[in-house]
């Protein structure tokens, strides 16, 4: 297949293809900047490509280089069902790019977040703002020469003195007190709302400029950044299983699809096979994570709607949730569960039973909501027709998850590119018609039941054993363990068993295995390993050091899972050090919020609040 | 002449005790019953000496901390009219009470003593100009209030308020048909007969459909939820975006009082006021025959009582609305309005029209 | 008790009416308007005609100046203060206004009606009973043509209204 796009571009675009090859079943094409425009469009438009989808646009610096940067754009076609990854080299002296902005709606926010970020201008871009960074801000801090360690305060001692503040702000006034728009020959002037960032419905990290006439909106501005917390540079300053806790914090509702996303983009990176029973636990705790962001994204929007009853009850559920999340993990939110190779422990004894109780809270809580909402004249009246996005604009915003399947097309990545056992399960994907909030609240809580079958069926495949093995030797404290190994008396330590504390339970010798790669690149060693022998020791070392670590070869990956969102994607660029070169995340809900002054123009300011809550706008991924 | 002031100031001293109390314990309610739909506890933490009475002295903390929070006012705002909004808001959702008869007549020392403020004969009509006002102290405050998001939901008040005033008067003529009269003591009294000598000619009876469509137009008129667009907390903060403290707190009691206030103009339009059935002045008359003579005094507390407790029914009633429903937007508050309530109420004047020429 | 409420309402009306034509700003002017309707429905209220008080409340502050003060705050916030006088025709047009109802007031007073002896006893022809007894008797044609009146007006402010939408 990568091989009818290679020859097909090479005939078209001989002189402006550099190079095309694939990597770890990638399709790679680097070609001349000049061309991009011609390609993109001929990608996007031919019909055996239909590269309808701009999946990801990410620049990355590779500094020492030249041509300095690229750009990398990853497109998706629905027909061919195959991504395709162009690269373009772009000179440091002139960093320019044509843009693809009128090809792709959502290139005009990936364009503005590559400016920000590396200083890569596009020309023909219609409104070339800083994105994530604050206007003031100097410099572009993902280029390699930005260290890491500077700090640009906004808040300076001459701020705080109120007489430098006050001007600009009369000054926005005043602009905006002079903006006279025309309709029908008619000078109108039209109220400007700040919506946000201090708004409820905003949850305090979004902005949106509102050009009002009366309920009406005419046009609206979203401005986003609010919580930019830097995870691409600082995943480029630390070794790959720490990057972990900083992934916990993209999606923090459903923080442990975040992990598995970037577990299995490393895998990808260094080609390697977990082990059966960690694919099906992987594929358990991500489902129980869509059932908590699906729960919390309905009843939050139920509660904006003023109909808090639904969300308590759901957040009923959602308890239950974490609890399951709890009893694995050690942790709620913050879970950093999966690492490279495996995840952290077993579940615990009984779990299936535990889940089984907790999924049955969850179901009624749901029929309780569909009563409460579902066929409601009010509710329905919110929700029907309202943020209707259309097929083609959901396509060119490059939606993915809810809302794309709410606008008609059919798009999953857990079926699409079935990932650690997804497609050795039996589910079904709920499609929407209308586009509209209350095709994406059905969807949702559809998808949810589903999820609760994938977790029933992930219990019935996966293979069991190490929960019941009978251990040989005899358990004693972790800690006494170690100290037992760091006084070399390590004689029969292979054989004893470690008792851990409750959030390592399950990771010790009976289990490691069960969840862990048998790869010893990647995989740490066991406990009882460590202290009792010398291979595992050095195993460790060679692990843990500072410059050693897990080591991918040279190269990059793309790989996505399907968030809670829609398709969580990352690009992550080896350069055979411990350490990653870039790691590009593709939030899912970037696009829904590029996509969403268009999806509220024309509507009422009430409508805006519902729409809001459809497209479930998680800051944590959206700024990273 | 002193005497009669005397009387009067005990009788309004119990009706605004009536009001306030039921006002300030209404903030516990909807703390209390929301937690109990939503399987919660709710306020439980405000005590003295340990003594937490089931979160009762929320009320209390509640007011305590309005009174003593600080009453922040926004540097653009219009002074004069920023502080008197609030003020305007609960003044005329309080005076409407005068009108309410709360029981029949007591006899004291051989004084007839109406139990009602103010025996106005333009009862009802009287009540229509007050809830009319009631628009004002919206208005003021969020105009004066020099915030985009308050002057929004003060827009959507008053179209909102002006709207359901008009249906909230033409719902009520079907009845005001049936009893040939405006005085709210009157009509009460009229409802204390029987149909057929067994069925009490309550009015929910004569008019049911007028009863539903008064209920769902008074709960507009205090815009509660689901009618709460002009507060709407999640899309534009509400009307009192800018007050804290006190000025906050009275639009709140404003909120409570005309929940107060509408079941209390439910309870004496369309379930018989402060009647119980088969009370008669001296007692009980039963209607297989038995009867069961009773002081004065007793009965007057039979209906004071009654009442409170009608009252108390349709404050439950609300607050289950409230927290069963999502709300609406404004256009389709309007259109509810307009388009269905109003039509639907004239529609019934006619039926009962009708019905009134054929029975003659 | 009743002359000095009389004289109360009557101060009140005529203070609040002068200070909404003085009043620079539109929403107080508004405001004063509402304060001298109230007056005149206390003044209604003495004269024991309390439907058209009610009426007078519900009618012009309950729902008019509603709508007057709607259409004020639409208005543009920051220029309400810097009200200009009108010139040309408006102007002319209102100094002719003013005399002619300065005559008529001169007139009235000099007539003698004024000095009518006051009428003692019950006077209930302004009880709501009476006045619809009124209207549906003896006022019907009237009443019924202020209906059509107030019909057409509706239809016409509807046509209007969605002339401007097309």
């Amino acid at each position: 297949m990568p091989r009818n796009i290679f020859k097909t571009l090479q005939q078209k675009f001989s002189d402006f293809i550099l190079e095309a090859y694939t990597y770890r079943d990638d399709a790679i094409v680097v070609v001349d900047r000049n061309a991009i425009y011609d390609i993109c469009k001929f990608l996007r438009d031919d019909s055996r490509m239909k590269f309808d989808l701009l999946m990801d646009l990410a620049g990355v610096d590779y500094l020492g280089r030249d041509p300095r940067f690229e750009v990398v754009y990853t497109l998706y076609s629905l027909k061919n069902n195959n991504r395709l990854r162009i690269k373009v080299p772009i000179d440091e002296r002139n960093p320019q790019i044509q843009t693809v902005s009128t090809l792709w709606k959502i290139a005009d926010w990936y364009e503005r977040e590559v400016w920000d970020m590396y200083g890569i201008r596009f020309k023909g871009h219609p409104d070339l703002r800083r994105i994530l960074m604050y206007d003031e801000f100097k410099g572009h801090p993902l280029r390699k020469d930005y260290p890491i360690t500077k700090r640009q305060p906004l808040i300076t001692a001459e701020y705080t003195n109120n007489s430098t503040i006050t001007p600009t702000v009369e000054l926005s006034n005043k602009a905006m007190d002079e903006y006279v728009s025309e309709e029908d020959g008619l000078k109108v002037k039209h109220m400007f709302l700040n919506m946000g960032p201090s708004h409820p419905a905003m949850h305090g990290v979004i902005k949106i400029i509102l050009e009002l006439d009366g309920e009406r909106v005419v046009s609206a501005d979203v401005g986003i950044g609010y919580l930019h917390r830097s995870f691409e540079k600082h995943s480029e300053s630390i070794y790959y299983n720490g990057v972990f806790p900083y992934t916990d914090r993209l999606n923090y509702v459903s923080p442990l699809i975040n992990n598995v996303g970037y577990a299995l983009t490393v895998e990808k990176l260094l080609d390697i096979e977990v082990t059966e029973r960690c694919k099906y636990i992987r594929i358990i705790m991500s489902e129980i994570s869509r059932i908590a962001d699906h729960l919390t994204c309905i009843g939050a929007m139920a509660m904006e709607l003023g109909a808090m009853t639904a969300f308590i009850y759901f957040m009923q559920a959602r308890e239950a949730m974490y609890q399951l999340i709890e009893e694995v993990t050690g942790a709620r939110i913050t879970i950093s569960y999966v690492r490279v190779g495996g995840v952290k422990a077993d579940l615990p004894e009984r779990y299936e039973k535990r889940v089984g109780e907790q999924l049955k809270k969850v179901r009624a809580e749901i029929k309780q909501v569909h009563k409460l909402l579902t066929r409601n004249r009010i509710f329905v009246d919110r929700v029907q027709g309202v943020g209707v996005v259309s097929k083609e604009d959901a396509i060119s915003f490059s939606f993915t998850g809810p809302l794309l399947r709410a606008s008609g097309v059919d798009y999953d990545v857990r079926k699409q590119f079935p990932y650690s056992n997804y497609d050795k399960i039996d589910f079904e994907i709920p499609i929407g018609k209308n586009g509209d909030v209350y095709d994406r609240y059905l969807i949702r809580m559809e998808e949810m039941e589903q999820s609760c079958l994938i977790i029933e069926q992930a219990f019935e495949k996966m293979p069991k054993g190490a929960i019941m093995v009978d251990f040989e030797g005899q358990e004693i404290p972790a800690e006494k363990m170690a100290d037992l190994g760091k006084f070399g008396q390590t004689k029969n330590l292979l054989h004893q068993v470690a008792v851990t504390d409750p959030t390592l339970l399950g990771s010790n010798k009976p289990y490691h295995d069960m969840v862990y790669a048998p790869d010893k690149r990647v995989s740490l060693p066991s406990k009882e390993k460590t202290y009792g022998s010398i291979e595992g020791l050095m195993n460790h070392f060679m692990l843990i050091m500072d410059g050693y670590g897990i080591r991918p070869p040279r190269g990059e990956a793309y790989f996505a899972v399907e968030g809670a969102n829609g398709e969580l994607g990352f690009y992550i660029v080896s350069d055979g050090t411990d350490k990653a070169h870039r790691v590009r995340c593709r939030p899912p809900c970037f696009a829904f919020v590029a996509g969403f002054g268009k999806m509220i123009e024309g509507a009422q300011v009430a409508d805006i609040v519902p729409a809001f809550g459809s497209i479930n706008m998680i800051a944590g991924e959206l700024d990273r | 002449m002193v005497e009669g002031i005397g009387i009067v100031l005990l009788k309004l001293a119990f009706v605004l005790l009536f009001v306030l109390n039921f006002g300030g314990l209404l903030t516990w309610v909807e703390r209390k019953q929301s937690a109990l739909m939503q399987d919660r506890i709710g306020a439980n933490r405000a005590s003295i000496f340990g003594i937490r009475l089931i979160g009762l002295f929320h009320t209390i903390a509640d007011a305590v901390k309005m009174f003593t929070k600080e009453s922040f006012r926004p540097v653009a705002a219009e002074k004069f009219l920023f502080t008197i909004g609030p003020g305007i808001s609960v003044f005329f959702a309080l005076v409407g009470f005068a009108v309410i008869p709360f029981g029949d007549v007591l006899i004291i020392g051989g004084k007839e003593i109406n139990l009602q403020l103010a025996p106005l004969n333009i009862g009802v009509l009287y009540l229509f100009a007050v809830a009319g006002m009631a628009v004002y102290g919206v208005v003021l405050g969020a105009w004066a209030s020099k915030n985009n998001f308050a002057l929004l939901g003060g827009l959507r008040a008053s179209a909102q308020m002006i709207s359901y005033e008009v249906a909230l008067g033409v719902t009520i003529i079907g009845s005001l048909m049936i009893y040939q009269t405006v005085e709210l003591q009157e009509i009460v009294r009229w409802q204390g007969g029987t149909l057929w000598g067994w069925l009490p000619k309550w009015g929910v009876l004569m008019q049911p459909v007028g009863f539903i469509l008064f209920l769902t137009v008074g709960i507009a008129q205090s815009k509660r939820v689901p009618f709460d667009a002009p507060e709407g907390e999640s899309e534009i903060i509400g009307y009192f975006l800018e007050y804290s403290g006190m000025g906050f707190g009275m639009y709140m009691l404003t909120d409570f009082v005309e929940t107060v206030m509408i079941s209390a103009i439910t309870v004496t339009l369309f379930l018989g006021g402060w009647q119980v059935p088969y009370l008669m002045a001296d007692g009980f008359h039963f209607p297989w025959g038995a009867t069961w003579q009773l002081e004065n005094w007793a009965v007057a507390l039979l209906q004071v009582g009654s009442f409170t407790l009608k009252v108390m029914f349709f404050l439950w009633l609300q607050m289950t609305i409230r927290w069963t429903l999502p709300r609406f937007r404004y256009d389709q508050i309007m259109r509810l309005g307009w388009k269905y309530i109003l039509p639907i109420s004239l529609v019934n004047i006619l039926i009962t029209g009708l019905i009134i020429t054929l029975l003659k | 008790m009743i002359p000095i409420l009389f004289f109360f309402f009557a101060a009140v009306a005529i203070a609040s009416g002068i200070m909404m034509i003085v009043h620079r700003n539109p929403i107080y002017c508004a405001l004063f308007l509402i304060l001298t309707l109230f007056a005149v429905a206390g003044l209604y209220v003495l004269l024991n005609a309390p439907f058209i008080a009610a009426v007078h409340i519900i009618v012009y502050a309950g729902a008019i100046m509603v709508l007057f003060l709607f259409v004020i705050m639409l208005l543009d916030l920051k220029s309400e203060t810097s009200r200009q006088r009108p010139g040309g025709l408006p102007r002319i047009l209102s100094i002719i206004m003013s005399g002619v109802l300065l005559a008529e007031l001169v007139l009235f007073l000099r007539s003698g009606t004024a000095n009518l002896p006051l009428v003692e006893g019950d006077l209930i022809i302004g009880s709501t009973k009476e006045i619809g007894n009124l209207l549906f008797t003896e006022y019907l044609f009237p009443f019924e043509i202020t209906s059509v009146l107030l019909l057409s007006s509706i239809i016409g402010s509807v046509i209007l209204a969605r002339l401007k939408l097309k």
